[in-house]
C-alpha cells in the first residue's frame, strides 16, 4: 500500500511495517479508536497519527471454549490502552482462563487469521 | 415518542407460526403464516394492509420481499434494521405513520427458520473489521464479556445468572407453546457446558424456527375488532454502539435513556408495570435490563433475580412466555416481547395468564447491547 491515504490504508500499513499508530484528533487532543475521518468526540477533522505507548489493561475478557481438535480454547478481550481508547484483541503468552479484568499488558504487532494485528502479551514486572 | 402519541394506536391484532422446527417451510413461508395469523386474530386482510413494517435475516431487501411473497404494495414502508429491537421500534414508527394518516393498518412482521435451515444462529451482518481478525463467537463473545464486567464491578455471581435460566424455564414450562419445557435447575446451569466464561449454553438463548405478526390501527377505530384493543402508551430507542469494544460501560446499556423516555411518554413509573418482558438473548441482559429500566439499582440485578423473585409466584413477572432462553428464539426475539405484553393486557396469555393485568412493559435489544427499545402498553383503562 504505498499511497494509503485513507485512516484504515494508514492503520494497516503500519501494522504491516511493525507499528502501532493511533490516530489523534488535532483540535481536542484526544485519540480514539477505530481509524476514522473525523474525531468521535468533537467531530473535528484534523487528525494525526502517534506511536502507541503499548501499554494497557484488560477492561474484560472471555474464553471462547473450543474442542481441542478445532484448536483448543482461546481469549477474546478488550484492552484499554493508556491514550484511553479501547480494542478488541487476545493476550498470548498465558493461558486463557489466567487473563483477568485489569490485568497490565504489552501490545505487539502479531498475526491473526493470516493478517498483520495487535496482540497483547502479559506486562513484565 | 413524547406524551403527545400516548395511547394514539392500539394493537388490535398478534400471531405467530412455526414455533420450534418448521420443517419444509422458509423463512418467508414463517413470516407469511405470522402474518395470516395476526390478521385473522384482528378480524382483518391481507388486502386491509396498506403499512408494512418488516426486517429479515435474509436478503439486503428483506421488507420488499415480504411485501411481494405477501402480495400486497404498501403506501407506507419500514424496514429499519436496528437487529432483535427493530420489531419493537416499529411501534413508534407505526404509530407516527398511523397517526399522521400515511397508512391505515400497519403490520409488523417477521419470520425465520434458522433451526431447521442451518441448526445455528443466524445472522446477516459480518463481524466488523476490527474485531474479525480476533475470532469473536458472535455473539455470545460480546455477551460474555459484559457479564464479566458486571461480576468484576458488582459481584454478580454465575448463579445469579442461572437464577434467570430457572427461572424462565418455570414459566415456559406452563407454556404449551414454548420450545424447552423440561425441567431445569440451577445446578443445571451452572453445570452446562461452559460456551464462554461466564456463559454456559443454558445461559443462552435457544435457537429456534418462528415468526411473529402484530396487526395496529389508529386508536380512534381500535373498539371495532374483536379483540380488546392494547394501546401502546409509550416507546422510545437509544443506540449507543454497534461494536462492542465500542461500548463505553459494559455494564450499562442505552436501556436506561430508553426506558426513561417510555415511561415519561406513558405517564408511568417501573412501580405502576405489572408484568415485564425483556429480550433475554443472554441470562446477563434480564439482569442488566431491570437495572436499567429503574426495577432495581444498578449491580443490585444479581440480587434482584435470586432465589425465584422473577419466577412465577415471585416478586415481579418477567418473561412470563419462557423468554428467548426457553420459549422461542428465531434469530431476532424482540416481537414476542410485544405479543407476550399484549396477550397478558388483553388476557389470552398461553402459558401462566396473570389477573387483572392493565400495564406491561415490552422491552427489545439489538446487536451486542448496541440498540434499546422500551415499550409501555396498556389496556383500556389505562387511557
Amino acid at each position: 500500500m504505498p499511497d494509503a491515504t485513507g485512516p484504515d490504508q494508514i492503520f494497516q500499513r503500519a501494522l504491516t511495517n511493525g507499528e502501532i499508530v493511533l490516530p489523534r484528533c488535532d483540535d481536542c487532543g484526544a485519540y480514539h479508536f477505530f481509524p476514522r475521518v473525523l474525531c468521535p468526540h468533537c467531530h473535528g477533522t484534523a487528525i494525526s497519527w502517534h506511536p502507541a505507548s503499548g501499554k494497557g489493561r484488560v477492561h474484560t475478557t472471555t474464553v471462547v471454549r473450543q474442542k481441542l481438535e478445532r484448536g483448543g480454547d482461546y481469549n477474546v478481550c478488550v484492552v484499554e490502552l493508556e491514550e484511553g481508547v479501547r480494542m478488541m484483541s487476545r493476550v498470548e503468552g498465558i493461558a486463557p482462563r489466567d487473563i483477568v479484568i485489569d490485568m497490565v499488558v504489552t501490545a505487539f504487532v502479531g498475526g491473526a487469521e493470516g493478517q498483520p494485528a495487535v496482540l497483547f502479551k502479559p506486562a513484565e514486572v | 415518542m413524547t406524551p403527545k402519541l400516548r395511547g394514539k394506536s392500539a394493537i388490535v391484532g398478534t400471531g405467530h407460526a412455526g414455533f420450534g422446527e418448521a420443517h419444509g417451510l422458509t423463512a418467508y413461508d414463517v413470516m407469511a403464516q405470522s402474518a395470516l395469523a395476526a390478521l385473522g386474530d384482528a378480524g382483518l386482510k391481507l388486502s386491509d394492509v396498506d403499512g408494512l413494517f418488516c426486517t429479515m435475516m435474509e436478503d439486503s431487501m428483506p421488507a420488499l420481499m415480504a411485501a411481494e411473497y405477501l402480495g400486497i404494495q404498501p403506501r407506507f414502508i419500514d424496514g429499519t434494521m436496528t437487529g432483535g429491537s427493530s420489531f419493537v421500534n416499529y411501534l413508534t414508527s407505526a404509530t407516527m405513520a398511523l397517526e399522521a394518516g400515511l397508512c391505515d393498518v400497519a403490520l409488523i412482521v417477521y419470520g425465520s427458520n434458522q433451526r431447521t435451515a442451518s441448526g445455528r444462529l443466524v445472522t446477516a451482518s459480518r463481524p466488523p473489521a476490527y474485531e474479525a481478525p480476533y475470532n469473536p463467537r458472535y455473539p455470545i463473545s460480546a455477551y460474555a464479556m459484559a457479564a464479566a464486567r458486571h461480576m468484576h464491578e458488582f459481584g454478580t455471581t454465575r448463579e445469579q445468572l442461572a437464577d434467570v435460566a430457572v427461572a424462565a424455564r418455570a414459566w415456559a414450562q406452563h407454556n404449551p407453546e414454548a420450545f424447552e419445557r423440561g425441567p431445569l435447575s440451577l445446578e443445571d446451569v451452572l453445570g452446562a457446558r461452559m460456551v464462554a466464561d461466564p456463559l454456559t449454553v443454558r445461559d443462552c438463548c435457544l435457537v429456534t424456527d418462528g415468526g411473529g405478526a402484530i396487526v395496529m390501527v389508529r386508536a380512534d377505530r381500535a373498539k371495532d375488532f374483536p379483540k380488546a384493543p392494547v394501546y401502546v402508551l409509550g416507546s422510545a430507542a437509544e443506540s449507543s454502539h454497534r461494536q462492542i469494544s465500542q461500548m463505553k460501560d459494559f455494564t450499562v446499556t442505552a436501556a436506561r435513556e430508553s426506558g426513561a423516555r417510555a415511561f415519561d411518554a406513558a405517564g408511568v413509573s417501573p412501580a405502576d408495570i405489572q408484568v415485564v418482558e425483556l429480550y433475554d438473548a443472554f441470562t446477563i441482559n434480564t439482569i442488566l435490563f431491570l437495572e436499567d429500566l429503574g426495577f432495581c439499582a444498578k449491580g443490585e440485578g444479581g440480587a434482584f433475580v435470586e432465589g425465584g423473585r422473577i419466577a412465577p409466584g415471585g416478586v415481579l413477572p418477567v418473561n412470563t412466555n419462557g423468554g428467548g432462553l426457553s420459549c422461542v428464539h428465531p434469530g431476532m426475539y424482540g416481537i414476542f416481547t410485544v405479543i407476550e405484553a399484549a396477550r397478558q393486557i388483553r388476557g389470552d396469555a398461553p402459558g401462566i395468564q396473570l389477573r387483572d393485568v392493565d400495564l406491561a412493559l415490552a422491552h427489545g435489544n439489538g446487536g451486542v447491547l448496541s440498540s434499546q427499545v422500551t415499550a409501555i402498553l396498556g389496556s383500556q383503562n389505562t387511557l
